[in-house]
C-alpha cells in the first residue's frame, strides 16, 4: 500500500488578531500536493486573511504554517520570501492588474523582473498564458477596457507566468454573473487537470465550490468547524454547515 | 477660576497629543524614508523604471514650472521697477530679478510646482495601487513595493528637481527682462550685461543645491501618503490633498533652514 503523501501546505494551531478582533483562532489544516481545497465562509470570516498569509502578506500571532516542509515563520530575508513567492501565484479578488501596463506587460511583468529570459520568449509565453486563459487577442489591450471575467482571466495568467506549484485564488468568481463564474470554474478545474498544481480558493460560491473542490473547509467566527469533501459537507449534521448551506442556496435550516 | 484652570489644562492636554501625534507622523515617515534608502543598498535598482519617473516628472512638469517662473519673473520686474525708480536705479531691476529668482524663488517656484503636478501624482498613483491590491499584488510576485514603486520615485524627485530649477530660473529672468525691456526702456543687452554683472555661482549654486532636499521631501511625503493610503476611493483623495499640503509646507519650513545655512556657508 503506498503512503499519503506529506501535506504540501501546514496549518498549526494559526491564530491571529486585529487590535482587540479576534480573526482566525486554532486553525489546523492540511493541503496536499494537487489537491484543490475551498474555503468557505461568510464575509468578514478570516478567509482571506488565512490565505493571505501563505504569502507572507499577513502574519499570524500565534501558530506556524509550513509550505512545502519551510516554516514561514523561520523566513526572514527578502530572498527567502522571494523562493516562495515564486512558487506561488495569487489571484485577488479585485483582479489588481497594473493599470499603467497593458494586459501583456501585466503577464510580462513576472518574468522580465525574475528570469534573464529573451524578449521573444518573455512574448512567446505571454500569448501562451493568455491562450491558457481564453484571452488570446487581448496582449495590447488596457486593463481598463476589459470586463470583469476577462480581468480575472488576465490576472490568471499573471499568476500562471512563472508556472507556480500553488495558487492562491481570492472570491475568483465574486460579482460575475453565474455563467462567467462557471467558465471561471471550468479554467480553474482545467488548470488543476492539466497542470497538477496545487490550488486553495477562498470562496462563498457553494456552486464553485461543488464545481472544483477536492474538499473544502468551512470557516465560522475565526474557527475551522468543518473539513471534508463536498459531499460529506452537504450531509454533514454539524449546524454551521446546515446555517451556512441554507443562506447560499444549498440546504435546510437547522432545526 | 477653577473653570479657567480646566480650559487651561484641556489646551495643554490638546497640545501635547497634536505634538505627539507629529512626532509619530514625522517618526514614521522618517522610518519609511530610511527602509526606501537601505533598499537602494541592494539589487535590484530598477533604473529604468527611475528614467521613467523622470520623465513622468520632469517632462511633464516642465511647460508648468516654465509659465509660473515666466509670470513670476514679470511680476517681480514690475513691483521692482516701481521700487527702484524712486531711487532713480530702474536699470537695477535686472540685478534684482536675477538675484531673486536663483537665489529663493525659482528653487521655491520649481518644488512648489513639482509639489503640485508631481506630488499629487504619486500621491494618487500609490493611493489608487494601494486600494485595488495592486502593491499587494507586486509583493507576492516578490517584487519589493518600496523598491519598485517608493525609491524610484523618491530619486525621480530629487534627480529632476533640480534641473527644472535652472530651467525656471533662466524663464524668470527673460519674464523680468519683457518688463524691462518693455516698461523700463533697457536694452536686451544692458538688461543681458546687468543681471549677469553681480550674479556669482555662489549666488546660483546654493539656491540649485537646496531643490535636491525639496525633491527628498517631495517624493518622501507623496510616496508615504500614497502607499499608506487606507479607506478605499475617499482615501485616495485624502492621500492626494495630503502629500500636496504637507510636501508644499515642509518645502517652505525648511527653506527657512536651508536659506541660513547656504548664507552661513556661502554667505
Amino acid at each position: 500500500m503506498a503512503a499519503a503523501p506529506a501535506p504540501l501546505i501546514v496549518y498549526r494551531g494559526v491564530g491571529k488578531k486585529f487590535d482587540e478582533r479576534v480573526v482566525l483562532q486554532d486553525i489546523e489544516l492540511e493541503v496536499f500536493p494537487g489537491e484543490t481545497m475551498a474555503i468557505l465562509g461568510r464575509s468578514g470570516s478570516g478567509k482571506t486573511v488565512m490565505t493571505s498569509m501563505l504569502v507572507g502578506l499577513n502574519i499570524p500571532d500565534e501558530g506556524t504554517i509550513t509550505v512545502g516542509g519551510k516554516d514561514l515563520a523561520q523566513l526572514q530575508t527578502d530572498e527567502e520570501w522571494r523562493a516562495l513567492r515564486l512558487k506561488t501565484g495569487y489571484l485577488f479578488q479585485g483582479s489588481a492588474l497594473y493599470d499603467s501596463m497593458s494586459v501583456g506587460e501585466n503577464v510580462a511583468f513576472p518574468m522580465e523582473q525574475h528570469t534573464d529570459w529573451p524578449r521573444e520568449k518573455i512574448a512567446a509565453r505571454v500569448r501562451e498564458k493568455l491562450a491558457a486563459v481564453g484571452l488570446q487577442g487581448a496582449v495590447e489591450l488596457n486593463p481598463a477596457e476589459l470586463s470583469g471575467g476577462m480581468k480575472r482571466r488576465a490576472a490568471l495568467a499573471r499568476s500562471l507566468a512563472l508556472d507556480p506549484e500553488i495558487i492562491i485564488y481570492d472570491e475568483p468568481t465574486a460579482g460575475l454573473d453565474p455563467i462567467i463564474g462557471d467558465e471561471i470554474g471550468h479554467l480553474i478545474r482545467g488548470l488543476q487537470t492539466n497542470l497538477g498544481v496545487t490550488s486553495v480558493v477562498v470562496t462563498h460560491d457553494l456552486r464553485l465550490t461543488e464545481q472544483i473542490a477536492d474538499r473544502l473547509a468551512l470557516l465560522f467566527e475565526g474557527r475551522l468547524v468543518f473539513v471534508g469533501a463536498f459531499q460529506e459537507f452537504i450531509r454533514s449534521p454539524n449546524q454551521e454547515a446546515r446555517r451556512f448551506l441554507h443562506r447560499n442556496g444549498g440546504g435546510d435550516a437547522p432545526g | 477660576m477653577a473653570e479657567h484652570s480646566h480650559e487651561k489644562s484641556s489646551f495643554i492636554t490638546l497640545a501635547g497629543h497634536q505634538a505627539v501625534a507629529f512626532l509619530d507622523y514625522m517618526g514614521n515617515m522618517t522610518i519609511f524614508l530610511g527602509e526606501a534608502c537601505r533598499s537602494l543598498l541592494f539589487p535590484p535598482w530598477f533604473v529604468r523604471e527611475t528614467v521613467a519617473q523622470m520623465y513622468q516628472l520632469g517632462v511633464k512638469s516642465l511647460g508648468l514650472v516654465l509659465m509660473a517662473a515666466f509670470a513670476l519673473g514679470m511680476v517681480l520686474a514690475m513691483q521692482g521697477l516701481k521700487v527702484l525708480s524712486w531711487f532713480g536705479a530702474a536699470n537695477y531691476v535686472a540685478t534684482l530679478v536675477a538675484m531673486s529668482m536663483v537665489r529663493e524663488l525659482g528653487p521655491i517656484i520649481a518644488g512648489i510646482m513639482l509639489a503640485a503636478r508631481g506630488g499629487a501624482g504619486i500621491g494618487a498613483e500609490l493611493g489608487s495601487m494601494r486600494v485595488t491590491s495592486q502593491i499587494d499584488a507586486l509583493t507576492v510576485s516578490a517584487v519589493n513595493p518600496i523598491k519598485y514603486l517608493v525609491i524610484t520615485r523618491i530619486l525621480a524627485c530629487v534627480l529632476i528637481l533640480p534641473l527644472l530649477t535652472v530651467f525656471a530660473n533662466i524663464v524668470g529672468i527673460l519674464g523680468g527682462m519683457l518688463i524691462g525691456v518693455t516698461q523700463a526702456g533697457m536694452s536686451t543687452t544692458s538688461y543681458y550685461y546687468l543681471t549677469l554683472k553681480y550674479l556669482q555661482l555662489k549666488d546660483v549654486l546654493p539656491g540649485i543645491a537646496k531643490t535636491m532636499v525639496f525633491g527628498l521631501i517631495i517624493g518622501t511625503v507623496s510616496c508615504y501618503h500614497g502607499f499608506n493610503t487606507e479607506k478605499g476611493t475617499f482615501g485616495v483623495g485624502q492621500s492626494t490633498k495630503t502629500a500636496v499640503v504637507v510636501s508644499v509646507l515642509f518645502i517652505l519650513v525648511s527653506d527657512v533652514f536651508l536659506t541660513k545655512l547656504t548664507i552661513l556657508i556661502w554667505g
